[in-house]
């Protein structure tokens, strides 16, 4: 029979997807990247529509809010999974309504009437079925697809109208979006980079070697060396695990010093982050802890290797997305857009 | 015609040395130009030296650096310029031709005042220790100082005059084309171009193996040294200037004056030779530097008539005391300010391996404070691992983290303990790299930074940023990561990779907090003050 091998087949991908999330995350497996992660996060969560039981929309919500769920649970420092989820959510919260026939302007002011009005409680209860409604859903799916997979493209082409010749830029550890930027702007200028190699997984090695074989100029600097020569850089352009919903970052170990020497020398910090990156949460307290690699431990002494770091909004002078260029105070109202309120707890 | 007209202050000198014999004009010569470069140094301007030995060459124009085979003993102890402490300077660069009558009417009339002066104080023999402007104190010292060689590695003029610098320093009595002189160490690997004019020297091609076995140039024990150095065995600011000190205590042990010489003046010429070996191997110190200036103004202060054995013994004794006051005892009298700054329940923050931090930890612990301890760390020298075994073994709680995880740890600590290589007159404290980034991190959080420093480390330079003098290290050191895999392995056949490893950076004074040295607890800007006490008491 069709339906229960289709299940089955459904449920061995998503076993196999937590299962690859669980073993990206404790160092076996292969490090992937967030914008993999993203693309296939959607991937799944398209053929989940497509091919589990489900009568409305309400139902293919919980479906995902469940799968959803298990899926940060596996790998909590992998945000962009839950991120796809609430764009999925979203998207179909917007088909429903769409469907139903109120306008999406109304909506927008609706939600902000509702905001000061209603305690907030919704009487959309998603149940009235639409024939119509999965289809469009894939539809929709299918264009975020085409945005993941343009984002890097996006964002270097920005690169021009923001380096200029004879420029130094810094940089720490390895990025994907920020080494497209740069070797897309290294196309038609010189300038020199600086790469801070991130000890202990020194990633930054990687990224010197593969800028050097574009023919920039690059200079592998250790990370105490920061400090030293930031007061000949003209820019420092970053890339970032997650963007916070306060325009704060959770980004690799060592960013925050980084970030705070720029300021001492007034240069400006740029960060180069998709848009599927952007994350409700704020910072927790104690996420900082949650999440070591590798500790070698001598018997008498306690050893801490920290893989992320917060860096407050107040350090940061621009985003670069895919979307074009904003400040960090103008991230909370980018999310609301991405983002419905009754999601950001899956 | 020139040489005549000093015969009259030779004859001053001549009474004034017993039972030497100076008949030979070698001799003549030779204190006549020690003579000059004295009073050269002592106007403070470069141009009398070179006009003085533009002099005696024959006939030559403007060219700085003779070596006419016609006065090769009066070339052999010519005022070869001393390359340590960071401000001496090196003899002859680009001077400007004067005419050759401008130039004796300034020497005649130097030299009349000079008489004058002689004949009042009836001052033994030329100073032995030329680099130092011996102004009274009261009187503001002229800025006009050279820069030093090694930080004009990009000028090739300089480069060239350093090579035959150091051909010419050969031990006194050695021919002058023997082949144990000292060779050029050549720069290793791609330098990056903001540090171009600095060294860049390769750990697996010491200087060592350009020496001859056995080496009649460098005493053995200097051998040792400097390989020491340049391969990282000893590494710290007191120990390398502990271990040189011990290394000149064996010179001395071992050396013997030669007929017919002072042990004041030839010792000093002897150790010429071998500071430039070891500057070879690793750029000096400024604690070496300063050092290295309190034994020529010790050797130069022998009075002659001193026999040979109770002279040794009295340079061994004051080396010995050297040691003992401007380290030893300097050390407890940190250790004892410092403690009154720990408390019980305090999470103190070091930086790498401080030997004198180190020793303020330990005591605090034996004074039975209750603290913890949280060792940063940097590649790729890892010193922090040294004190993390010092401070395991005497029992203190400690932790450890690397220094990208310093604003990770930082809201936990109370006191942040940084050690220093020199405190720079400007107020400024040069420390191993990554001393200004903690700094920086701990005042962003508002936690104190006390540094801790012994005043025989205070420099008279003053510089503002990390780039203009500085030491870099070797290269390849980058390359080796931890999980064995290296990505940087061939970057030297990557034209456009360069790896930068820095060894010291310079913290301004605002991040700092307190200096605590032996002289008390001081703010960063007063250590100019405590350079002109120690001055005045000098």
């Amino acid at each position: 029979m069709p339906g229960p091998d289709k299940e089955t087949d459904l449920t061995e991908r998503i076993e196999a997807f937590l299962f690859d999330l669980n073993r990206g995350g404790s160092g076996a497996g292969p490090l992937r990247g967030s914008a993999e992660t993203a693309r296939e996060t959607t991937a799944l969560l398209r053929r989940i529509t497509a091919q589990a039981r489900w009568s409305s929309a309400g139902d293919l919500m919980e479906i995902i809010r469940n799968e959803g769920r298990r899926m940060t649970a596996a790998q909590p420092s992998e945000t962009t999974v839950g991120n796809m989820i609430r764009r999925v959510l979203k998207i179909i919260r917007e088909e429903y309504a769409r469907s139903r026939g109120s306008s999406e302007e109304a909506d927008q002011q609706e939600s902000l009437h509702k905001l000061l009005t209603s305690g907030g409680v919704s009487d959309e209860n998603f149940r009235q079925p639409f024939a119509a409604l999965k289809p469009n859903v894939i539809e929709a799916i299918n264009e975020l697809l085409t945005e993941l997979e343009g984002t890097t493209d996006n964002i270097a082409m920005q690169a021009l109208e923001h380096i200029h010749s004879n420029e130094v830029i810094m940089t720490i550890g390895r990025s994907r979006t920020v080494e497209a930027f740069l070797k897309d702007a290294a196309r038609k200028r010189k300038f020199h980079v600086i790469v801070a190699e991130c000890a202990p997984f020194c990633q930054g090695h990687e990224m010197a070697t593969s800028l050097s074989k574009a023919g920039i100029e690059t200079t592998v600097i250790t990370d105490a060396a920061i400090f030293a020569v930031m007061s000949r850089v003209n820019k420092v352009i970053i890339g970032t695990q997650t963007v916070l919903a306060n325009g704060g970052l959770r980004a690799v170990n060592g960013t925050h010093t980084l970030a705070l020497a720029a300021k001492h020398h007034s240069t400006p910090l740029i960060v180069c982050a998709p848009m599927f990156k952007l994350s409700p949460q704020v910072r927790r307290l104690s996420f900082l802890s949650d999440f070591y690699r590798y500790c070698e431990i001598l018997s008498k002494v306690n050893v801490h290797c920290p893989v992320f770091d917060y860096v407050p909004p107040e350090l940061i002078t621009l985003f670069i997305s895919n979307i074009g260029g904003h400040a960090p105070s103008y991230i909370y109202r980018l999310m609301s857009e991405l983002y419905h309120p009754e999601d950001h707890e899956l | 015609m020139v040489m005549f007209s000093l015969t009259p202050v030779l004859d001053v000198c001549t009474q004034q040395q017993e039972g030497k014999e100076l008949t030979k004009e070698e001799k003549q010569r030779l204190r006549k130009e020690k003579k000059q470069q004295k009073k050269s140094k002592e106007k403070k301007d470069d141009k009398p030296s070179r006009d003085s030995e533009k002099e005696k060459k024959p006939a030559s124009a403007a060219s700085p650096a003779p070596q006419t085979p016609t006065q090769p003993p009066a070339q052999k102890a010519a005022p070869a310029p001393v390359p340590v402490p960071a401000s001496e300077t090196p003899s002859a660069a680009d001077k400007p031709a004067k005419s050759k009558a401008e130039l004796k009417a300034e020497r005649r009339a130097r030299q009349e005042a000079e008489r004058a002066s002689k004949g009042k104080k009836g001052d033994v023999g030329p100073q032995a220790a030329p680099g130092k402007p011996k102004a009274p104190p009261s009187e503001l010292q002229p800025v006009v100082k050279r820069l030093p060689e090694h930080v004009q590695v990009d000028n090739p003029e300089v480069l060239k005059k350093l090579a035959k610098k150091l051909e010419r320093q050969q031990v006194y009595g050695c021919a002058p084309n023997c082949c144990g002189c000292i060779p050029l160490r050549s720069d290793y690997g791609y330098k990056v171009s903001l540090f171009s004019h600095l060294h860049q020297y390769s750990r697996k091609a010491p200087l060592t193996q350009q020496l001859g076995i056995p080496s009649t140039v460098i005493h053995p024990a200097i051998v040792r040294l400097g390989l020491q150095y340049s391969q990282g065995i000893v590494a710290g600011s007191n120990a390398r200037s502990v271990a040189l000190l011990h290394a000149f205590k064996q010179v001395i042990r071992d050396y013997t004056t030669p007929p017919n010489e002072e042990l004041s003046r030839d010792l000093v010429n002897r150790l010429k030779p071998y500071i430039s070996f070891l500057n070879q191997c690793r750029p000096l110190s400024a604690s070496m530097g300063n050092a290295i200036k309190y034994i020529k103004k010790e050797i130069s202060n022998i009075p002659s008539q001193c026999k040979e054995e109770e002279a040794k013994r009295k340079l061994l004794n004051c080396i010995d005391c050297y040691i003992n006051e401007k380290i030893v005892l300097a050390a407890k009298a940190i250790a004892k300010y410092s403690i009154e700054k720990i408390s019980d329940g305090d999470v103190i923050l070091v930086y790498g391996c401080s030997s004198l931090v180190n020793h303020i930890l330990c005591e605090a612990f034996e004074k039975n404070r209750k603290f913890r301890v949280i060792v940063v760390d940097s590649r790729p020298r890892l010193e922090g691992r040294e004190a993390l075994r010092r401070l395991v073994q005497k029992g203190i709680n400690c932790t450890y983290v690397l220094i990208s995880a310093v604003s990770y740890i930082l809201p936990e600590v109370s006191k942040v303990f940084l050690g220093a290589h020199a405190l720079l007159a400007n107020g400024y404290v040069m420390s191993r790299v990554g001393t200004s980034q903690i700094a920086l991190v701990a005042k962003a959080f508002n936690v104190p930074v006390l540094v801790c420093c012994e005043t025989y480390k205070f420099c008279e330079r003053v510089q503002t940023d990390s780039f203009v003098s500085n030491e870099l290290d070797d290269p390849d050191d980058l390359i080796v990561t931890r999980t064995g895999t290296t990505q940087l392995e061939h970057w030297q056949e990557v034209p456009s990779l360069g790896l930068l490893n820095l060894v010291y950076d310079v913290t301004p004074p605002d991040f700092v907090d307190l200096v605590i040295t032996d002289l008390g607890m001081i703010p960063c800007t007063s250590v100019p003050v405590v350079l002109r006490v120690k001055n005045v008491d000098q």
